[in-house]
């Protein structure tokens, strides 16, 4: 199939919200073109899956490639792979949940939902990019849209965070444009398939790898890069903090995988311990940061500081079950992770409050919602069933597998913070949608609306599949993470 | 050999009650879904029964042993060719018996639930709830991966939470659920680290072939991880402590025993359930079906026996002073768990030496019986008094002669007095004791007095002790209540009879046991005494309990507070976790790292600041910048390029 449709039906639908009139139509634009977008998501999956049985082992398919600008070699190369193809469902999944919970937005809506549009059309050219430079392009298509998304519809002290989040990503996208530049100048291409093919030199690797990873590592709330992360998905607009948690965190991931990784991969190991050190501060740090916090946005914002570090583990460990899990944890992060901002933004438009303190016993007045939210809670502690546990269950024994003791002590330490995870989700979970109703004004607030229980339908769908049923996506993206294994060479496999 | 496939449905039919009654049961079968749990949940256990039938009688042993079957399997999650997570399901002794205990308490509490829970406004949520317990336990029993029983240990960790705090708008019951999940939580990391372990070094997951290679003295996988040594004690050690330590944490064992007493703010009968057939039986049954496994190690083993042995004793003291009678039971509940720990502790592999472990399933099978059978009449007592306190009761013989009848038979079951069923279990436990370890045989026979003790002060407190006062009483409840009392009853009584050593021993052939008659003296004389002892405090009110009390002094208050393991608890989290650990982190992340990052921001802000004067667009400046240069330079050369 032709791939570029999954840049050309954002763009279409972005134009044409530019030329409609009211909520109404804008509204019913945006959700048809991410509808049909996530239709078509759907598409390619079945797609992909026919052509791998059938015995297509090419690394990348449905691959189209043509000159850009010449004289630069930056070509127009597309295709993708198991890892593409989840990161693209996640984000059609995450688009059209985000539109059906804006539903309402009266402010600047045609603005609004043109962003959120332009937000998506970016992180999908990026998904399928398989040339430095288009890559870098789209990276940065999907950067400005949420400086504005923040800066405009956002609340609190937005200007700061809109302006917080903008420098350190763009000081993130700088660093990994030195990172690409370099690996330009000693190859002479930006295509990532012909890359892999040549080997870089150690200390060329050395010297770029740094900027590469830590660029994208910024976007992935790589310790201790992340301090955007609370304040920016705190002062956005529901939609935005689901598109950046549920999108715009994975772009850093897959970054981090898909051009530092994959393509300086001697690199990778001679740096390995230092990522794996940051990747487990992380983890533990934010998981006790998110134990101290007291509005529900700041929770989850830093326990996806915490869980973003299963990511970076997952890569820095380097075997190929820990980057099957890296990737999985990238999906299972991002569904639930906007699941759980839904859900908070359902609860914030009722009672005007985020504050933990101030809620209590909602489950009595609005069942739904706050089944959604104790759903998006356990699988944020990594209840069996849910995405979560599959995620970082491969995580751990991925990371298990690498032998080395010091690495054994950080999977331990990781391990450990499944316990603080429950101290904070119980904690939230306890307080806010149990116990007694702390305002008796709550005891008119309605239920969830249809758009807001199909925007957690969908998602739910998707954290309930993988739990299940996680040989399905384990053999969806295994031939993705086993050639980016064979790049990094050592296979570090039990006995 | 015929065909088991059909034990699938066993877990399932919960499953699919779980989903169809969570799903749609508050909209569609408001009143229905008590019916549908139960008519699913007797399906299972017809099927439970009918599987034990065949398993034990028409297939019997073969070669004098009955074998393990693997009657189901798929691969559900793999990590690397040999070591996934795979779902299958175990056809052995215990994972039978399990069954059909599991299916059969949770039958019996279904139907009591049924009048006990009638009118409330949540009753299809919490016949779904129901389900999915029994289901997590179902799951966990035929589990034949050993990451299997961990994706349903922790399935029954959340149906725990989700039905201790089941009357979610008490702040109680949100607590207590809330301390049994994470105190739980925390033994799964020990579970969760030694299954890693295990995994590492045997390189599988598959519990028939990890039990194959680890109890091989002499293969690669058995020497690799009996000599790896970590802080002086060897990886086999480490990894079945770390294992036990997860089964302690869902069995009670001290010092995770915390959340046990607390979880009685679910419903009663869901505490039937945690108590008697899923939730704290899982340990003991993890340390069964791992057992060949630990009878290499015999560090391990005396973890799990002292381990055991300190908590029934502890818990039976702490029994004996408590006034809530959920949580007197709660107490017991830890104490008789403590017991078949202790005799997995002192038993070892095969034969006659197999003694413990075939008692302890032996107590595990009769305990299911006459546990459930209290909490049960405990609900009924709670039911009818509206009230959990011993003093509050009194005297209710004559309002619910069949509650009094049955909760006398249970007591007399769990003191040990023969011919009840708790007598069989707890004489082959002892004589396993006395031959392995003569000091835990002693505190065995003092617990074992206590428990006669405690028991009695709460059948006294509860049926006699002062004539009932208790005008707005509506009889015993329904039939649906009546009924499991009496079969479980029945059970008590008659459960010893079953020929267990024939049918569940550690290697799966016969074990010759004979009921001893001397040997059964010391300990039913003990029990006896303690009984008239608690006839003479009890029966009728008297000032002897407070004058005993009085006498205890310090160890009777102690053993109030529950020995302060709660203070202590309360101490480590409020004092030293949030303040000193997380408060610190939440302070550094935003005045260090990010005051870091702001100070890098407002540093670059400040600089362009300042630069930026030079570019004024104003000629004159420019004009005096380059003057001002030229006369510089004009300096330099002049005087200093000499």
């Amino acid at each position: 199939m032709n791939l570029s449709l999954l840049i050309i039906i954002p763009l279409i639908t972005a134009l044409v919200i530019l030329f409609c009139n009211g909520l109404k139509q804008v509204r019913a634009v945006a959700l048809t073109g991410s509808v049909v977008q996530l239709l078509m998501s759907v598409f390619l999956l079945s797609t992909y899956w026919q052509e791998r049985t059938a015995g297509n082992k090419l690394p990348m398919l449905f691959e189209y490639n043509t000159t850009w600008f010449k004289s630069l070699h930056i070509n127009y190369h597309i295709g993708v792979d198991g890892i593409s193809i989840a990161m693209i469902l996640l984000t059609a999944s995450v688009v059209v949940a985000g539109i059906l919970v804006s539903w309402t937005m009266e402010k600047l809506n045609k603005e609004f939902f043109f962003l959120l549009v332009l937000l998506s059309m970016g992180a999908y050219g990026f998904f399928i990019s398989l040339d430095l430079f288009t890559l870098f392009f789209f990276l940065e298509v999907a950067v400005i849209p949420k400086f504005l998304l923040i800066g405009i519809w956002g609340s609190g002290k937005k200007e700061y965070s809109a302006m917080k989040l903008a420098l350190m990503l763009m000081a993130g996208s700088a660093l990994v444009f030195v990172g690409l530049l370099g690996v330009y100048y000693q190859t002479n291409t930006f295509d990532i398939m012909q890359i892999s093919q040549m080997h870089i030199p150690l200390e060329t690797q050395k010297l770029f790898f740094p900027f590469a990873f830590i660029g994208f590592g910024i976007f992935a709330a790589l310790f201790p890069f992340h301090t955007w992360v609370p304040d920016g998905h705190a002062s956005a607009p529901t939609a935005a903090s689901m598109f950046l948690a549920g999108i715009s965190m994975k772009l850093g991931g897959y970054g981090c995988l898909r051009v530092a990784t994959f393509l300086m991969p001697d690199a990778a190991h001679a740096y390995s311990w230092i990522i794996i050190l940051l990747a487990t501060i992380a983890i533990i740090y934010g998981a006790f940061a998110t134990m101290m916090q007291t509005d529900l946005k700041y929770i989850n914002a830093y326990s996806s500081v915490s869980h973003c570090g299963f990511v970076i583990l997952g890569i820095g460990m380097m075997t190929q079950t820990s980057i099957n899990g890296a990737v999985l944890q990238m999906v299972s992060h991002g569904l639930m992770t906007a699941l759980f901002f839904a859900a908070i933004g359902m609860i914030y438009s009722r009672t005007h409050t985020r504050m933990v303190a101030q809620l209590g016993g909602l489950l009595k007045v609005m069942p739904f919602i706050s089944t959604v939210f104790v759903i998006a809670g356990l699988c944020s502690l990594g209840l069996p069933g849910f995405s979560g546990f599959v995620a970082e269950m491969t995580v751990f024994m991925g990371s298990w597998q690498n032998p080395d003791t010091w690495y054994r002590l950080a999977t331990i330490l990781s391990c450990a913070s499944i316990v603080v995870t429950a101290v904070y989700i119980l904690r939230a979970a306890g307080k806010t949608v149990m116990g007694p109703i702390t305002n008796n004004e709550y005891l008119g607030l309605a239920d969830a609306t249809w758009n807001e229980k199909l925007a957690a339908g969908i998602l739910i769908i998707g954290i309930v599949l993988i739990g299940v049923a996680p040989f399905l996506i384990n053999q969806l993206i295994g031939p993705g993470t086993e050639n980016i294994m064979q790049q990094v060479g050592k296979v570090v496999t039990l006995k | 050999m015929s065909n088991y496939a059909y034990i699938l449905w066993i877990p399932l039919l919960p499953l699919a009650t779980f989903l169809v009654l969570g799903l749609f049961g508050r909209k569609y079968f408001k009143t229905f879904s008590g019916t549908i749990g139960t008519a699913s949940l007797l399906a299972s256990a017809v099927l439970s029964i009918v599987a034990a039938y065949q398993y034990f009688f028409v297939d019997g042993k073969v070669n004098g042993v009955y074998e393990k079957i693997i009657a189901f399997k798929y691969t559900w999650l793999a990590f690397s060719p040999n070591v996934s997570i795979d779902m299958g399901i175990i056809i052995d002794p215990i994972s039978v018996m399990m069954l059909v205990v599991v299916t059969f308490v949770s039958l019996m509490v279904h139907l009591f639930s049924l009048g006990y829970m009638k009118g409330e406004e949540r009753f299809a949520t919490y016949y779904a709830f129901l389900s999915l317990f029994t289901f997590s336990m179902l799951g966990l029993v035929l589990s034949s991966n050993i990451f299997q029983v961990y994706v349903f240990w922790e399935l029954v960790g959340v149906s725990s939470f989700l039905l201790i705090g089941y009357y979610f708008d008490k702040p109680s019951a949100v607590a207590a659920s809330k301390k049994a999940f994470i105190v739980t939580r925390f033994a799964d990391l020990g579970f969760l680290i030694g299954i890693l372990l295990l995994g590492f070094y045997a390189g599988t997951l598959d519990i028939g072939i990890l039990i194959q290679k680890l109890t091989n003295a002499a293969s690669p996988e058995f020497t690799g991880m009996a000599t790896a040594s970590f802080l002086g004690v060897s990886a086999l050690t480490w990894a079945l402590t770390l294992v036990f330590m997860g089964g302690a944490g869902k069995s009670a064992m001290f010092p995770l025993h915390i959340w046990l007493p607390d979880a009685m703010e679910g419903p009663t009968p869901v505490s039937a359930l945690i108590h008697a057939a899923t939730m704290v039986v899982a340990g003991v049954y993890l340390v069964a079906r791992l057992f060949p496994v630990f009878s290499m190690d015999a560090s391990a083993l005396n973890v799990v026996m002292y381990t055991g042995a300190f908590s029934a004793l502890l818990a039976a003291v702490i029994a004996c002073t408590q006034t809530d009678i959920k949580r007197v039971l709660a107490y017991s509940t830890m104490s008789q768990i403590g017991y078949m720990m202790f005799a997995l502790g002192v038993s070892k592999y095969g034969g006659e030496n197999g003694l413990g472990y075939m008692a302890s399933m032996f107590h595990l099978f009769t305990h299911a019986f006459f546990k459930s059978l209290l909490f049960l009449g405990a609900g009924a007592v709670i039911h009818m008094v509206h009230s959990n306190e011993m003093g509050d009761m009194g005297g209710l013989r004559k309002l619910m002669p069949i509650t009094h009848i049955a909760f006398l038979i249970a007591c007399l079951a769990i003191a040990g007095i023969p011919p009840f069923a708790g007598f069989f279990s707890k004489e082959e436990i002892l004589t396993a004791a006395f031959h392995s370890n003569k000091m835990i045989y002693g505190v065995a026979l003092f617990t074992s007095a206590l428990t006669a003790f405690y028991m009695f002060r709460l059948y006294y407190s509860i049926f006699w002790a002062k004539e009932a006062h208790v005008h707005d009483h509506h009889g015993e409840g329904t039939l649906t209540m009546k009924l499991p009392l009496i079969i479980l009853a029945i059970c008590a009584v008659g459960a010893g009879l079953v020929p267990f050593s024939s049918l569940i021993t550690s290697d799966g052939a016969a074990l010759e046991t004979h009921v001893d008659m001397i040997f059964s003296i010391a300990p039913v004389t003990l029990a006896v005494i303690a009984i008239l002892i608690a006839t003479a405090f009890y029966k009728t009110q008297n000032d002897k309990p407070a004058k005993a009390a009085a006498a205890f002094g310090g160890l009777y208050r102690a053993a109030q507070h529950k020995f302060y393991m709660d203070e202590l608890y309360i101490f480590i989290t409020k004092k030293i976790i949030f303040p000193l650990i997380g408060q610190p982190i939440a302070w550094v992340d935003r005045n260090i790292v990010d005051g870091f990052m702001n100070l890098l921001a407002n540093t670059t802000a400040k600089i362009s600041a300042l630069i930026k004067g030079f570019q004024s667009g104003k000629v004159q400046n420019y004009a005096l910048y380059f003057f001002g240069g030229v006369a510089a330079l004009a300096v330099v050369f002049i005087y200093l390029w000499k």
